[in-house]
């Protein structure tokens, strides 16, 4: 009783959790202008008229550009803050650690309203750039924070050791720190990837003319609801589950071992 | 290669606490040299200064007659085998043997050819394709030996590399450390706790307590000789016999023995130097018990004149003690210490 209680309520949790994307799925297989039942197909054609569509192509190359360099900018700030965070003892370490992790507690508006304020009043005009280092904000304390809890007693060891036989402080960091914390590094840098694959509000406020993918999106629902958005949406879906997939085969997996 | 040290009146200190008082030490090129006390004695806060790890509060350090007091680690003409080994994980053993020669700029080639050498030299030859993973606690110590001794340096510091190894992998180790210690003639330092490990390796040992140098010489001298009571009982099993020296004999629980002392003083004879002939005569004493240990029967003596001490002698195999009996001991060896030593 109990038992099937337990799996009908998993359903239910699941159910709950996936119908609205597995809808979004179904209909961008639907063969009509209207992404609502009945469901007619299924048909590839609003896939075909994405691949077709040259600003929807180009806001996906800007969202994989975007998202690759601010994920490795915010990767290397996070590595080089934890290591010294976590080596050296310095005044204020735990005010330094409160603040590197504070924009984790902020909401996206606030970051995007507080960087967008900056820009003008620096003259700084809006592009793919300014969106780029929003991202940078808010992956950087998840960088940090995955990093400063991997490193370990054993990889000061290594670095000890490094040091001794005649490694300067760039090649204790680039051939033994960083190899050594590669599982940590990968996984930091994929989560970094998806959170600014996803990203809609900081993108939407700090970009003007070259737009990431979901503000695209976003623009797209504004004339109406069309199974191409449905598309669309599933495309960005299948990148983010893939690189999760990937993650947790790789990454994971390894670290398990 | 190899060098001689120099290690002049070393202060440290960590914060109030004074790790090392005025150390001083002469160590010859090509010396094995063991640094022996008990934990918390300062001997592998000696050696971090020597390594360079940690600058010492005052005193000067010289290598080869220069100054490496203030040098980096990465800049001295010494390497450390770590006590954890500190292997890199993430690279074959031949790249971790080959990596002191890599920062030094050697070539690929030369690199991996010096490095199968080593490995060789330490007993793992056709091993260099293997990753520090797979490699049991000895062998992981041997590439940790090869890789410190690629880079051919002038000293050798050893942080107790023995210490993680059991009983029989520990002294096979270390009749392979002294081989290999004469074949390359670095000069080794190494530190360690336990006396057996400092006899089995040194040309001389340096016997540490309290963040002094209590006592230094070969072996066989600081065993037989020792200088001070803590170096005495450190370096094994010993009886000690609290006396007043008169100038004309020692006043003992076991009545005045014609030894030249002035003073308080202690009569300090090992277990094996007592027996039942010798030059030193201790009198009478009855048996309490007696354990058969394979190498010598361990036995505890009361002595007549005064039944509360204990003397611990070993007897040789060929002994047949029998419990309660009373017999005449001697010792043929002991050393006086004065008491405030």
């Amino acid at each position: 009783m109990t038992r099937a209680f337990a799996w009908i309520y998993l359903a239910v949790a699941l159910g709950f959790i996936f119908l609205p994307v597995g809808m979004l799925v179904l209909f961008s297989f639907q063969d009509g202008r209207l992404p609502v039942p009945p469901f007619n197909g299924p048909s590839l054609r609003w896939y075909a008229d994405v691949l077709g569509d040259r600003r929807l192509m180009s806001a996906l190359g800007n969202s994989l550009i975007v998202a690759a360099v601010s994920s490795a900018i915010a990767l290397l700030l996070g590595f080089l803050a934890a290591q010294a965070l976590a080596r050296y003892r310095l005044p204020g370490t735990l005010l330094m650690r409160v603040v590197l992790i504070a924009p984790f507690t902020v909401s996206y508006l606030i970051i995007a309203l507080g960087l967008l304020t900056l820009y003008n009043r620096t003259g700084i005009g809006l592009s793919l750039w300014t969106a780029g280092v929003g991202h940078v904000v808010i992956n950087l304390p998840l960088c940090f924070a995955i990093l400063y809890a991997a490193i370990g007693d054993h990889h000061r060891n290594a670095e000890r050791a490094a040091r001794d036989l005649g490694a300067s402080e760039v090649k204790v960091l680039a051939l033994v720190t960083a190899p050594m914390l590669m599982p940590s590094m990968l996984a930091a840098f994929f989560l970094s990837f998806t959170f600014s694959w996803d990203e809609f509000i900081i993108a939407f406020l700090l970009t003007r003319f070259d737009v990431t993918l979901p503000v695209e999106i976003w623009s797209l629902l504004r004339s109406g609801l069309t199974p191409r958005a449905n598309a669309v949406g599933s495309l960005v879906f299948l990148v983010s589950v893939s690189l999760l997939l990937l993650l947790e085969l790789t990454v994971f997996r390894k670290v398990r071992r | 290669m190899t060098a001689a040290l120099s290690i002049q009146s070393i202060d440290m200190k960590f914060g109030e606490v004074r790790a090392l008082h005025a150390v001083e030490l002469e160590i010859e090129a090509g010396e094995f040299i063991v640094l022996l006390g008990p934990s918390g004695c300062g001997k592998t806060t000696l050696l971090s200064i020597l390594g360079g790890f940690l600058q010492p509060t005052s005193g000067k350090v010289m290598i080869g007659g220069r100054d490496m007091t203030h040098v980096q680690p990465k800049d001295r003409p010494t390497t450390t085998m770590f006590q954890d080994y500190a292997l890199f994980p993430h690279m074959s053993l031949i790249d971790n043997v080959g990596f002191g020669l890599r920062m030094r700029g050697v070539g690929r080639k030369e690199r991996h050819r010096r490095a199968g050498e080593l490995l060789a030299l330490v007993g793992l030859p056709d091993a260099g394709h293997r990753r520090p993973h797979e490699l049991s606690g000895g062998q992981r110590q041997r590439v940790a030996l090869a890789r410190a001794l690629a880079v051919d340096p002038d000293v050798l510091l050893l942080d107790e590399p023995l210490g993680a190894l059991d009983l029989k992998l520990r002294r096979q180790m270390q009749d392979e450390l002294k081989a290999i210690q004469r074949r390359v003639g670095t000069t080794f330092i190494h530190v360690t706790h336990d006396q057996e490990e400092a006899m089995a390796l040194a040309d001389r040992i340096v016997v540490m307590n309290a963040g002094r140098i209590e006592d230094v010489g070969a072996p066989q001298h600081v065993y037989l000789q020792p200088r001070t009571l803590f170096s005495a009982a450190f370096m094994g099993e010993i009886n000690r016999i609290d006396g007043q020296g008169t100038g004309e004999g020692l006043d003992t629980p076991l009545g005045r023995l014609p030894l030249a002392a002035n003073g308080k003083t202690a009569l300090l004879i090992r277990p094996e130097a007592i027996g039942g002939s010798g030059d030193l005569a201790l009198g009478p004493a009855k048996l309490v018990d007696a354990a058969f240990f394979g190498t010598h029967h361990r036995c505890h003596y009361a002595p007549i004149s005064a039944p509360e001490l204990r003397i611990v002698a070993h007897l040789p195999q060929s002994a047949v003690p029998v419990e309660g009996s009373v017999s005449e001991l001697y010792a043929d060896h002991h050393v006086l210490i004065a008491e405030d030593r």
